[in-house]
């Protein structure tokens, strides 16, 4: 009689990396990860729907039991597919990340040249934050007024990143944007501190 | 006539087995135990048909530990062995807990965690939840019948990193495999959303004894998915209680008051609480030590008047959770309440206003926290049935981040990102010729570090001299599913590292942390584990190919019987080495060597002959 050392337990759950493996892949950059094209537009509804999916198999409470290394790889997968998930949700992350994928340096950091005019303007915003930071009702007024703007400005970036593919331009967007976002949390900020 | 079961060759099904698994709700009041029977979640009650544990442990000189009713009890008679709320102390310093001044403890400020003297010697909070978790643990294996294989323990969505982690260390003194720290509103909503089959947004404001959360949760086909959380960690219907026991000083113009009589007046003032949920007034009589009596009438009016500041404190998360969510009022399609405190009429109402909508209170706001932890348990333990594959998804709820130049917190992962989540920055030196390191890693939302919970403190040591801002220091931030952080840092240009598991630094010096890192500076700890591990199964496996082996050849030498034993061991070896603790296989890997023992000596034997013979053939 042969020793069948190795067999397996009875009830033993399939090998869960031959399965997740083919879904998640480490190579695969984020829109890969997510099966839509490389570009600005987005369906996200589609996006919500694979990012389920996609955590319905890694997520680590499917891996509760299992030993410690599967664990390990299913908080690793659970991680990235969070990542992914948010880099493409996010408008501006996802901008930045297509730049990055295309080997453009936006230079975020050392490019901070400024048309004038948007620097004036950018002052004006933050004049009428400072001057509202009392009023919640005028703030929540302002945010949406700021939301309106850079809504125009994200359609340019999507004619910009997708339609006449301008790398150079869509850079200059998106460090527009990020003045823009920035504004946003400053108000998001005040907000929770007269809440507080 | 039954239809008889086939299945498809080589797919036979395993029995069901169905595992046991538990949920616990350990409250800062009261903690429950709740499993899933027959697919339905259950509270489990004690003898007495109590589903509640209140959660009192009392130290005895004579060795003693009650734990409960009893306990409770006692309190006023025995105050200071007598830990009531002991989860307010969870993972804090001395400086964080609140009350203090009413608190009859004989408080240690020991680093990182209080630890409380009693007559059975220095308690920490771990300690004493522990026996807490130890009553439920007994009581649900009693109800099962037999031992747990996993439990669920649920904290408040606030908790931070230090709290989370006493917690999970609880658990596990007190014998408990804990799957998951689940948070508080996220079992109710898994609950709620399961029973009434819900979609659509919906916010849980869960009051309890001694802590404020507020969650708003997706929930969409069978995906739980927090959007936001909120709170505040020392606020609870304790603090309601303080509020008109205070009142009661006051209006009975009592002199300072013995520990005995705090208690005994906190008690009665609790009570009083509870009765004014459904009463227009309530009466606080009791006689004190000294012999005077305090009576003092209290109106529903004057209670809700004192405590109403307390409520206005929960608007403030309120509002700021549903803005991170980016979602406005209107879109909240209904409000969960949670927690005991919620029973009081003042909260329901302005909660109500705050929301436009009147809460949800048809489910009972002491058991649904324990019941949707058991279904959670249920679900990681594996006995996922076919209407179970709903999946959870949580968030950190506050943000995680380093300190920098000039004692500003760098924020590394913002608040509400949902786990597991794992962020990277890079960080340099700000002088020349600096060949090391601290890394003082932080939680919360404020710019200074001072005004955030310090976690932990380590050092990157050994990289050589680099003119200032030339060396890149990486440091990854990896949040599991259970909130709990871990950290690691790598210098970029040499290739050295550090990392360390956050652990809160309750009873240890910064000096034994470090020296903690210095252990695992090389491996982690869990990868000592992991190599221990990968070495006992090539060797287990390298055992079983060579003992199987040298029964081909020389199986002849053993009688039935004893052939019979090796190959019982060698099974019982094949069968460790898919199993995750190293010391198993080792174990079983030394039995095979006993029971080969008599084996081994005979082929030794035998081989002898043979070479014996050989050398007589060669001889020839």
């Amino acid at each position: 009689m042969p020793l069948n050392a190795r067999r397996e337990p009875k009830g033993a759950r399939p090998p869960p990396f031959s399965r997740t493996s083919m879904t998640v892949d480490l190579n695969q950059n984020h829109f890969e990860l997510f099966g839509v094209p490389v570009q600005f537009a987005i369906d996200t509804a589609g996006l919500d729907r694979r990012y389920r999916e996609l955590q319905r198999e890694v997520h680590p409470d499917r891996f509760a039991t299992a030993p410690d290394a599967e664990r390990r790889v299913s908080m690793q997968l659970a991680t990235r597919v969070n990542e992914a998930y948010q880099t493409l949700k996010s408008p501006l992350r996802r901008a930045v990340y297509i730049l990055q994928l295309r080997g453009v340096d936006p230079k975020f950091e050392t490019n901070t040249a400024m048309p004038a005019g948007f620097l004036m303007e950018q002052m004006s915003w933050r004049e009428r934050i400072e001057a509202d930071s009392e009023k919640p009702e005028a703030l929540l007024q302002l945010q949406a007024g700021l939301r309106d703007e850079s809504g125009k400005i994200y359609e340019k970036l999507h004619d910009q990143l997708d339609q006449g593919r301008d790398d150079e331009a869509a850079s200059q967007t998106t460090r527009m944007l990020m003045f823009y976002e920035k504004l946003d949390n400053e108000i998001d900020d005040k907000l929770a501190e007269l809440e507080a | 006539m039954a239809l008889l079961q086939i299945s498809e060759p080589g797919q036979s099904p395993a029995p069901h087995e169905h595992r046991r698994a538990v949920g616990i709700d350990l409250g800062t009041t009261n903690s429950l135990v709740a499993t899933v029977r027959n697919g339905i979640a259950v509270v489990l009650n004690d003898h007495d048909g109590y589903g509640l544990l209140p959660s009192v442990v009392r130290y005895l000189r004579d060795g003693r530990t009650v734990t409960g009713r009893e306990a409770e009890a006692d309190q006023a008679r025995d105050p200071k062995n007598t830990i009531v709320s002991v989860k307010r102390f969870m993972g804090r310093g001395l400086k964080d807990v609140v009350h203090v001044e009413n608190s009859p403890y004989d408080f240690l400020d020991t680093p990182g965690m209080v630890q409380i003297r009693t007559v059975l010697g220095v308690k920490s909070p771990v300690e004493v939840s522990a026996e807490i978790l130890k009553v439920l643990r007994a009581r649900a294996e009693e109800a099962l019948g037999g031992e747990l294989m996993g439990t669920v323990i649920t904290v408040p969505a606030y908790f931070d990193d230090a709290q989370r982690q006493a917690t999970k260390d609880a658990g596990k003194l007190a014998g408990l495999n804990v799957l998951r720290l689940l948070n508080e509103p996220t079992a109710a909503a898994i609950a709620y959303g399961l029973d009434n089959a819900a979609e659509g947004i919906y916010a849980v404001y869960d009051l309890g004894g001694g802590t404020f959360d507020i969650s708003i949760l997706k929930l969409s086909k069978g995906v739980f998915e927090v959007m936001a959380t909120n709170g505040d960690a020392a606020l609870g219907g304790d603090d309601f209680d303080q509020r008109l026991f205070c009142w009661v000083v006051e209006r009975a113009k009592l002199a300072p008051l013995s520990a005995e009589d705090t208690r005994l007046l906190l008690t009665k003032s609790r009570a009083a609480k509870e009765f004014l949920t459904a009463n227009a007034e309530a009466r606080i009589s009791a006689i004190l030590i000294s012999g005077e009596t305090v009576d003092v009438a209290v109106t529903q009016k004057e209670f809700q008047d004192m405590t109403r500041q307390l409520v206005a404190k929960t608007l403030g998360p309120s509002r700021k959770a549903l803005r991170d969510a980016g979602l406005q009022w209107s879109e909240v399609k209904g409000v969960v309440m949670v927690g005991g405190a919620t029973r009081m009429p003042h909260v329901q109402q302005m909660v109500a206003e705050l929301f436009g909508q009147t809460p949800l209170t048809n489910l009972d706001p002491d058991k649904v926290v324990a019941l949707g932890a058991a279904t959670q348990a249920n679900v990681l333990a594996g006995n996922r049935a076919s209407g179970d594959d709903w999946l959870l998804l949580d968030v950190i709820p506050l943000s995680l981040g380093v300190e920098t130049m000039g004692g500003l917190a760098e924020r590394v992962i913002p608040r509400n990102s949902t786990i597991p989540v794992a962020r990277a920055q890079e960080f340099t030196t700000y002088k020349n010729g600096q060949t090391a390191m601290s890394i003082h890693v932080v939680q919360g939302e404020r710019e200074l570090v001072a005004d955030c919970r310090s976690l932990a403190r380590f050092e990157l040591r050994g990289f050589p001299p680099m003119v200032a801002g030339a060396a890149r220091i990486r440091v990854t931030f990896q949040v599991d599913a259970d909130g709990l952080l871990s950290v690691a840092a790598r210098e970029a240009t040499t290739g050295v590292e550090a990392a360390i598991a956050v652990k809160p630094s309750y009873g240890l010096t910064d000096e034994q942390i470090t020296q903690m890192l210095r252990d695992s500076f090389d491996h982690a700890r869990e990868d000592v584990h992991l190599r221990a591990l990968k070495e006992q199964q090539v060797e287990g496996g390298r055992m079983i190919e060579a003992t199987e082996a040298a029964l081909r050849e020389d199986a002849d030498l053993l009688s039935a019987q004893e052939l019979a034993a090796v190959r019982a061991e060698l099974e019982a070896l094949g069968k460790t080495l898919s199993c995750t603790d190293h010391r198993t296989i080792k174990s079983a890997i030394e039995r095979v060597n006993r029971a080969t023992e008599t084996f081994a000596g005979r082929r030794m034997d035998r081989s002898v002959k043979r070479a014996l013979t050989g050398r007589k053939v060669e001889s020839l």
